[in-house]
């Protein structure tokens, strides 16, 4: 794809433990084209974050990237030098973690984090560097910014520290933000004012936006396509609004019917079970034990993924592929 | 027939720092706080981090002493209450907590942290308890079999099941849910609000929710008070609220719940704290409604 900004293709990332290997990351494949949000949603255990640190190379050991390709303005990640690796993150990518009081470094003031990101990437002189990191702070709409350029992380509230990181992140301009569920420790009403100002300085910054979160509400409001993990496999990629109207994959039903939102007292839709254990994938279908609409076929091999639309593909037997009606068993699966 | 929970002016505060040459100062945590839940209905208390909604819960049952105020149980006053006393008031109500991760012990087994009430209030023999125990593990539809585990083998959804079952222990008539699953995964967060749901129509229980998930709230709760800086500011019918809300921080409040619809249109209410009279009273504005306004 030509207008695709990232393109991540068959990434595998397996984890080696004493219990086995672990592949929180199966054979995931994805675009962001300039300008637009993808939301990467799933449960905890599912691989969205691990995705993340795969595509800036950052995932420790004993985790490791096993196969697949992460091509961002048309150079392979995975094969880069890792001094040129470095340029790229910040430069290339910024990034936004969960918790920003343990993601910025407790005895160097604001600014300074700023102003090294700054120097790390020789985009500015010490004396500028002062000056955009002003700049920065003024642009996620931290108020004094003179000031609390100045101020040390502990000095700021949970949603102000959440702007800092997103003021660093966007320091050496960036085309891509990857931010890992950025308003999950916040407030409901600071978590509406960072949304707002991820969406404002998606606009005021032309940036691509990976958003990581387990809430499909915060997708919903922010995301321009979804594509929902589980176990480590998208099962179903599609344009927002056909995520929220015509769900594919009984997975993103459960987790819609899951929010509360009907008749008060009535039963909740729980989907049954709990996230499987990656060291005892069941074969095939890794939803197929937790699913209402389990076929004989789903136990076979993990399902092809089928085109429903433009943009809407699911990984289910409910929507067979045209040319495969019936599954191709072993090594299909990714 | 008299509510049962009654809380009456509530306070406390907390002071905080002070040294040789500086002032210490108060934080006013819970500030004049009064509400009743009457018997098997399910009130939630909702805010923001540091609004004193979990405070207000621990003083109710005293794990932290309160400044001033009254909590009343059945008609009588808990905090007048002391040993044999104040025991036996503590079968009756009840904490789920929210961290199923850091409120279990990990270095005891299912079976004792279920176990550990009925030992301390003397009930039953060795062998009453253990078949105690596991008809409160089925009762939370876990498996009795797994008994003899310790929490880091259950899942977080198994390990609240741990929690509410140890809390139903002693057979309590009121419990105080403090966040019971924000810290669970969506598809598990039904599962274990369902179970609560049933809980409460099998064994006649009342509930004091204490959440920020407005959703969660709106669907298992008849009434809520909103929570504000230490103050109730508005309180009523579930209903009621969600549909009219009064008071500018539950307008804005309500206004900032994402909604799982792409083409909702974005109606977000900031909060303009000059419009918040910190010392208005509530008063009714409708009928089971009042709100500091």
């Amino acid at each position: 794809m030509s207008d695709a900004l990232l393109a991540v293709e068959g990434l595998t990332t397996a984890f080696e433990t004493r219990a086995g290997t672990l592949t929180a990351v199966n054979g995931v494949s994805f675009d962001i084209c300039r300008g637009e949000t993808l939301g990467l949603v799933g449960e905890s255990g599912s691989g969205k974050s691990v995705t993340a640190f795969s595509i800036i190379r950052l995932v420790q050991p004993p985790g490791r990237v096993m196969a697949g390709r992460v091509v961002f303005q048309g150079r392979d990640l995975l094969s880069l030098p890792e001094d040129e690796m470095r340029q790229v993150r910040g430069a290339g990518i910024g990034f936004v973690f969960q918790e920003p009081m343990s993601a910025l470094n407790p005895v160097m003031r604001v600014g300074e984090h700023i102003v090294e990101a700054l120097r790390v990437h020789g985009l500015a002189t010490r004396t500028e560097a002062r000056a955009r990191a002003i700049d920065l702070l003024r642009a996620a709409r931290i108020g004094d910014a003179e000031r609390r350029v100045d101020d040390y992380p502990h000095q700021l509230s949970g949603g102000m520290r959440q702007r800092v990181m997103i003021a660093i992140a966007l320091a050496c301009r960036p085309p891509l933000v990857i931010a890992d569920e950025p308003t999950t420790a916040l407030d409901v009403t600071v978590q509406a004012q960072i949304l707002e100002l991820l969406r404002d300085m998606k606009r005021e910054f032309g940036i691509s936006l990976l958003l990581i979160t387990h809430d499909l509400g915060v997708v919903a409001e922010t995301a321009d396509r979804v594509a929902i993990m589980y176990a480590g496999r998208i099962v179903e990629q599609a344009p927002v609004r056909d995520i929220f109207r015509r769900p594919a994959h009984p997975y993103t039903r459960g987790l819609l019917a899951s929010i509360p939102g009907g008749a008060a007292g009535s039963r909740l839709h729980a989907i049954e079970g709990t996230v499987p254990n990656l060291a005892s994938l069941p074969p095939g279908c890794s939803f197929a034990p937790r699913c209402s609409e389990r076929m004989p076929a789903c136990s076979a091999a993990f399902p092809e993924a089928t085109t429903l639309a433009p943009g809407h593909s699911v990984r289910c037997y409910l929507h067979p592929t045209p040319d495969s009606r019936l599954p191709i068993p072993d090594g299909a699966g990714t | 027939m008299p509510p049962l929970v009654e809380v009456r002016n509530l306070v406390k505060h907390f002071t905080r720092g002070g040294g040789l040459f500086r002032p210490k100062s108060v934080v006013r945590a819970v500030d004049d706080v009064s509400f009743h839940i009457d018997e098997g209905e399910t009130f939630a208390l909702v805010g923001e981090s540091g609004s004193g909604k979990s405070t207000t819960g621990r003083c109710m049952l005293r794990l932290t002493e309160p400044t001033s105020g009254e909590v009343r149980f059945r008609g009588e006053d808990v905090l007048s209450f002391s040993g044999a006393r104040l025991r036996t008031a503590r079968r009756e109500m009840q904490m789920v907590f929210q961290d199923p991760y850091s409120s279990l012990n990990p270095r005891m087994r299912a079976f004792t942290i279920v176990e550990e009430p009925l030992v301390i209030h003397r009930i039953g023999s060795r062998a009453e308890r253990r078949a105690r125990v596991s008809e409160l593990f089925r009762l939370v539809g876990l498996d009795p079999a797994q008994l003899d585990r310790y929490p880091r083998e259950f899942s977080g959804g198994q390990r609240q099941r741990i929690g509410l079952a140890r809390a139903l222990a002693l057979n309590p008539s009121f419990i105080i849910a403090d966040e019971p699953v924000s810290a669970l995964d969506v598809s598990i967060q039904a599962q274990v609000i369902n179970l609560l749901m049933d809980l409460q129509q099998q064994l006649k229980l009342t509930y004091l929710f204490i959440a920020h998930d407005l959703r969660l709230v709106r669907h298992i709760s008849n009434r809520v008070a909103v929570m504000y800086l230490g103050r109730i500011v508005e309180m009523g019918a579930t209903d009621r609220i969600f549909e009219d809300p009064r008071h500018p921080y539950t307008q804005a409040l309500l206004s900032a719940v994402p909604v799982t619809d792409p083409d909702a249109p974005n109606r977000r209410i900031e909060l303009d704290a000059s419009r918040v009279d910190r010392d208005a009273p509530l008063r009714d504005v409708a009928t089971g409604h009042w709100a500091a306004v």
